[in-house]
């Protein structure tokens, strides 16, 4: 009896110690070093990467290298709806951002928060056709180009077309279950990750040639109209609550059905199948969880660097989207202070090398994960799990063995 | 009214390997009924064609008056008719309680009940179920972590916590301990008798399978040997040449 209770009091009390850890962190280094504030905030937004590639990766283990694609989908719909909401896109874009907007806070962050909330709604919408419907997603642009084409020839607004086929498109999608079924997450294992591969790459080329968001020479987003010094410390404070945030709700739904459903997927798909569980909805529903918060880190990336280019900021396949990766693992994948503790040891011996070993920074950073993927090949978290499992709760329950004895 | 498992005729050829062939069952409501046969007869092919793994060649299935035989399998199993792994089949990674409560029915949820937490009525559900296997107290423990017979029975109390209508159960002594078999016996008769769920048994220990089902079918290279009760499978010359042996 006494055990047990000793062991969730000391988890209690380490779990607050950390949050307050956190807290403290968060608090006190804009205010000692007000120069680290831009480090602090992509420190915040690598624990949602890390949260964020865990969903999938972790929890579910479908090994997706496609949540780059989010990042740079909500960088770049939040950025349109920002410069959109007062100026002509194009012509911003075409000027390099030259008419620079002269905006009011109020405006400021008014076209902000929408450029999130429309960044993050763009990225599910990726994530739900990408996931379940590429098929669907091909009949529809042509359902809707030929009813478009039809309106045209009967001298009818194109509008009407538009409409008219995304009817078409609907009531097909609901009507024949087939067509929903094919998208990448009905690829697995291997395959679901060599087919996210070529997502970023791809959405990255095609953002580099379209003139409308700036085409390869980036796009500029709004400056902030606040006092110097103010941006990075309300981006630094906007990051946090973003990553603060997205703990907690995946805290929340890994505790409930979703939890145990794509831990499920991931222990044995054909098993959940074979006991009724809607496996296709619960991994679209779980992309779309991660593209959610990659979508709204995405609109912040853009407005804390200040100018987004194609392949290097928005579609980074090479750096975040391989470091989420390497984050989840490191902390222990499959947890939810795995991909936290592993950002944080990432970020900051990441900043240390580029700091004190200016030039062998990539060596130290490789030699870094080699010895972690040696000694810690379930990442820090999952070794101290393997090492304790009855602090995480994996005890036999003594009470009821000594009931069923007595 | 029909038989609540209809199969009509079915057949199933792998390449030029036909593993089944015009096989007929019949499964009514609250029975159970044992399927035997050798090696390779083709016992579990037909339980993969009942629950949908994979398409069959020839002949119909319905289960509770509904054609089955075109469905996929989680269609088949939200139906009600579920089956256990021959190779036991658990979420190793996952506690025994959390096995349990994936495994309620998810019938009709939609994405906010998705994300939502359990209910209260399927945690002491869960719980009930674990003490009747006898696995309550190890329920926080890993379920990958414990015993393969151990493992059987969870796999059986997830199924019971599906409440099915039907279970196929794929051999399930094999791998226990003897002295186990007769508490698992035990507990299959109550879950057709307390809370009504009818079984078809694939079974090689023929102490169990004869003093459990109430009829049997006997399979030998993929056709249909014999049929009948189990004293009368138990004399038929046919199953002794091909199965029993002579004793």
């Amino acid at each position: 009896m006494s055990a047990p209770s000793t062991a969730a009091m000391n988890g209690h009390w380490g779990r607050w110690a950390g949050y307050g850890a956190i807290l403290a962190a968060a608090l006190i280094v804009p205010l000692v070093f007000p120069a680290f504030q831009t480090q602090m905030a992509f420190l915040w937004l690598m624990i949602v990467f890390a949260l964020t590639w865990d969903v999938m990766g972790g929890q579910m283990g479908y090994n997706s290298f496609g949540n780059i694609l989010f990042l740079g989908v909500g960088m770049y719909v939040c950025a349109v709806v920002q410069v959109g909401l007062h100026v002509d896109v194009a012509a911003y874009n075409a000027s390099m951002g030259a008419s620079a907007l002269d905006l009011t806070m109020g405006q400021y962050l008014t076209g902000l928060g929408l450029g999130l909330a429309a960044g993050a709604v763009a990225a599910v919408a990726c994530a739900v056709v990408l996931g379940a419907g590429v098929l669907l997603l091909l009949i529809a642009v042509i359902v809707i180009a030929v009813a478009v084409g039809l309106c045209n020839w009967l001298g009818l607004p194109p509008v009407l077309g538009v409409a008219a086929g995304l009817g078409a498109a609907v009531f097909m999608a609901l009507r024949v279950p087939a067509l929903r079924a094919h998208g990448l997450l009905s690829l697995r294992g291997h395959y679901f990750a060599i087919g996210t591969l070529g997502l970023g790459i791809a959405a990255g080329e095609v953002a580099s040639g379209w003139q409308f968001i700036g085409a390869g020479s980036g796009m500029v987003t709004p400056l902030y109209p606040g006092e110097l010094g103010g941006r990075e410390q309300f981006f630094n404070a906007a990051a946090f609550v973003l990553a603060v945030a997205t703990f907690f709700a995946l805290r929340r739904l890994y505790a409930g059905r979703f939890g145990l459903a794509v831990n499920a997927i991931r222990d044995d798909e054909q098993k959940a199948e074979a006991m009724g569980l809607p496996t296709t909805r619960y991994k679209t529903v779980a992309w779309s969880v991660a593209a959610v918060f990659m979508g709204i880190a995405g609109g912040l990336v853009g407005n804390i660097v200040g100018f987004i280019d194609p392949r290097d900021v928005a579609f980074a396949g090479a750096t975040y989207g391989v470091w989420m990766v390497l984050m989840a693992i490191l902390g222990g994948k499959g947890t939810i202070w795995g991909p936290v503790l592993g950002a944080a040891v990432f970020h900051i011996t990441q900043e240390l090398f580029w700091t004190y070993l200016l030039g062998w920074q990539r060596v130290a950073l490789g030699l870094l994960i080699v010895l972690i993927v040696v000694f810690f090949p379930q990442g820090l978290l999952g070794w101290v799990r393997a090492r304790w499992p009855e602090r995480f709760g994996h005890r036999v329950d003594s009470r009821a063995a000594e009931e069923a004895e007595g | 009214m029909s038989a609540l498992l209809d199969v009509r005729a079915v057949g199933k050829a792998f390449g030029g390997v036909v593993a089944n062939r015009g096989i007929s069952v019949q499964v009514e409501e609250g029975e159970i009924v044992g399927l035997i046969g050798p090696n390779g007869s083709g016992k579990t092919t037909l339980f993969n064609s009942i629950v949908g793994h994979h398409p069959i060649d020839e002949g119909e299935i319905y289960f509770d008056n509904g054609r089955i035989d075109k469905l996929g399998v989680p269609e088949i199993a939200r139906l009600g008719l579920l089956r256990t792994f021959q190779q036991t089949r658990i979420y190793g990674g996952m506690t025994c309680v959390q096995n349990m409560l994936i495994s309620a029915p998810q019938q009709g949820l939609g994405v906010a009940a998705m994300l939502a937490p359990h209910t209260r009525a399927e945690e002491e559900r869960a719980g009930e179920l674990l003490d009747f296997v006898g696995l309550y107290e190890k329920r926080h423990l890993i379920a990958g972590d414990l015993s393969f017979g151990q493992q059987k029975l969870l796999e059986f109390s997830m199924a019971l916590m599906n409440g099915p209508r039907l279970l196929l159960l794929d051999e399930p002594t094999a791998g226990i301990n003897p002295t186990l078999i007769n508490g698992l016996m035990d507990r299959l008769q109550r879950a057709n008798a307390e809370f009504g769920i009818t079984l078809l048994v694939i079974e090689h220990n023929m102490r169990v399978i004869m003093n459990l089902a109430q009829r049997i079918y006997c399979l030998a290279h993929g056709e249909l040997l014999a049929e009948g009760a189990p004293s009368e499978i138990r004399e038929d010359r046919r199953v002794i040449d091909a199965y029993l042996g002579a004793t």
